[in-house]
């Protein structure tokens, strides 16, 4: 299982512009980190690249298992989640379908997505169309795959942003139980998460104030 | 391949899909077999000459037809993300969008190109090579066609753009399945023109995948 996170002396940049460098990072079983800064400052690439879907301009981003280091692509093959700021659902399918492939694809079973679906409070939901579901709903979904599908480490984009004050408790929950197993996740907030962080600013220093 | 089997089981049933799928491409494809004779003419004995020419084009412009949602959708909406992040390389994920995209579209529509054939009043002996040709073209129109939507990726009017990137690489697959009609139904050697379309067909099952895994993670970046 992966173990550690290690980013060092990390450069983003997009187009011309350098959204921030020379950025240090170890994340470890058990812990969670929250990116801080304005809108634009980066949260969101460094997301992505740790993902590896964005190519850094500088520095590594390094996995290690308690064996040893893990290859990138394995890492992100089956050590991680990203949810970004869509949740990847499409309308014409069921909520059912949607959740089951998405747990089967990230290398969960059958079982652990109706688990996480009652975990979610949304068997009511699972018949239904994708298009039919509000934004809280269609956020609960894709949460529900990060439940459904054993991936150490969680890349989380403003998850809490379409909730409800119960639903923000209930997944507070969620992560400190996957904390607690050895998770680790690295988040993108506005506010504060329910759950025990370290906060990681992220930007240029005083720049484009 | 781990995955595979899963998210070809899902393209076919969004390929499938409401309303759209086999039902529009089939629709398409007799509104177009229709349009052309009125523009080419009426005579019998013209129309039976250049029937399997017509069916085997419209084979191609029904091709165009939603290649669009191909990638372009699930880069909309975050699911390109999510397959990014799968058991399976994007290279596999493009082929099973293809594969999928042939399956639901293709293949009905190379069963229904005889009928097309039949009814401008072609041969019946033409039939078995046309379905062979539409079989194996649909394949090359499918995988190149992936190649546009995936080259597209990202830009406004991502539809036309498709257009205008793929048919030009549906050229030599429409001018080699023509050669080989051509050919059966005057009587003339024809196996070099289905030979070429094989190879042609072959190349780009083999070769697309990689250039559309290469546009995804360009996209995505």
């Amino acid at each position: 299982m992966l173990r550690v996170v290690l980013i060092k002396e990390l450069a983003i940049t997009r187009g011309e512009r350098t959204l921030f460098s020379r950025l240090d990072l170890t994340l470890r079983a058990g812990e969670a980190a929250v990116l801080m800064g304005r809108n634009g400052a980066g949260k969101t690439s460094l997301l992505r690249a740790v993902a590896g879907l964005l190519r850094p301009a500088e520095g590594t981003i390094a996995f290690e298992s308690e064996t040893g280091p893990i290859e990138a692509d394995t890492a992100r093959a089956e050590h991680l989640h990203l949810l970004g700021h869509q949740d990847g659902l499409k309308s014409s399918r069921t909520a059912w379908e949607e959740l089951r492939f998405q747990t089967l694809w990230t290398g969960g079973t059958e079982d652990n997505a109706r688990a996480a679906a009652k975990r979610f409070d949304l068997n009511r939901l699972l018949d239904l169309e994708v298009r039919r579901l509000s934004a809280g709903q269609r956020r609960r979904l894709a949460l529900a795959r990060l439940a459904a599908s054993p991936r150490a480490l969680w890349l989380l984009d403003e998850p809490m942003a379409p909730l409800d004050a119960g639903q923000r408790a209930a997944f507070g929950q969620v992560m400190a139980e996957h904390l607690a197993g050895g998770g680790m996740i690295l988040a993108s907030v506005h506010d504060p998460l329910p759950i025990p962080t370290r906060s990681v600013p992220i930007g240029m220093e005083g720049a484009g104030r | 391949m781990k995955g595979f089997g899963i998210l070809l089981r899902r393209e076919l049933a969004l390929a499938w899909g409401k309303g759209g799928g086999p039902l529009l491409a089939l629709t398409f494809y007799a509104c177009v077999v229709v349009l052309l004779p009125m523009a080419s003419g009426r005579a019998p004995e013209r129309l039976a000459a250049i029937a399997p020419g017509i069916a085997w084009l419209a084979l191609a412009l029904a091709a165009l037809l939603s290649l669009e949602r191909l990638f372009e959708r699930d880069y909309e909406d975050g699911t390109l993300d999510l397959l990014a992040l799968g058991p399976a390389p994007l290279e596999a994920v493009a082929v099973a969008k293809c594969l999928a995209q042939w399956l639901a579209t293709g293949a009905p529509l190379a069963l229904a190109a005889p009928i097309a054939a039949l009814m401008l009043g072609a041969d019946l002996k033409v039939m078995p090579l046309l379905v062979l040709c539409a079989l194996a073209g649909g394949l090359a129109f499918a995988f190149l066609g992936g190649l546009g939507a995936a080259l597209a990726l990202g830009s406004k009017r991502g539809g036309l753009l498709v257009a205008v990137i793929v048919l030009p690489l549906f050229a030599p697959p429409v001018i080699f399945g023509a050669g080989a009609l051509d050919g059966y139904s005057a009587g003339l050697p024809w196996t070099g023109g289905l030979l070429l379309l094989l190879a042609y067909c072959v190349g780009a099952i083999a070769l697309s995948p990689l250039a559309m895994g290469a546009a995804c993670r360009n996209a995505l970046d």
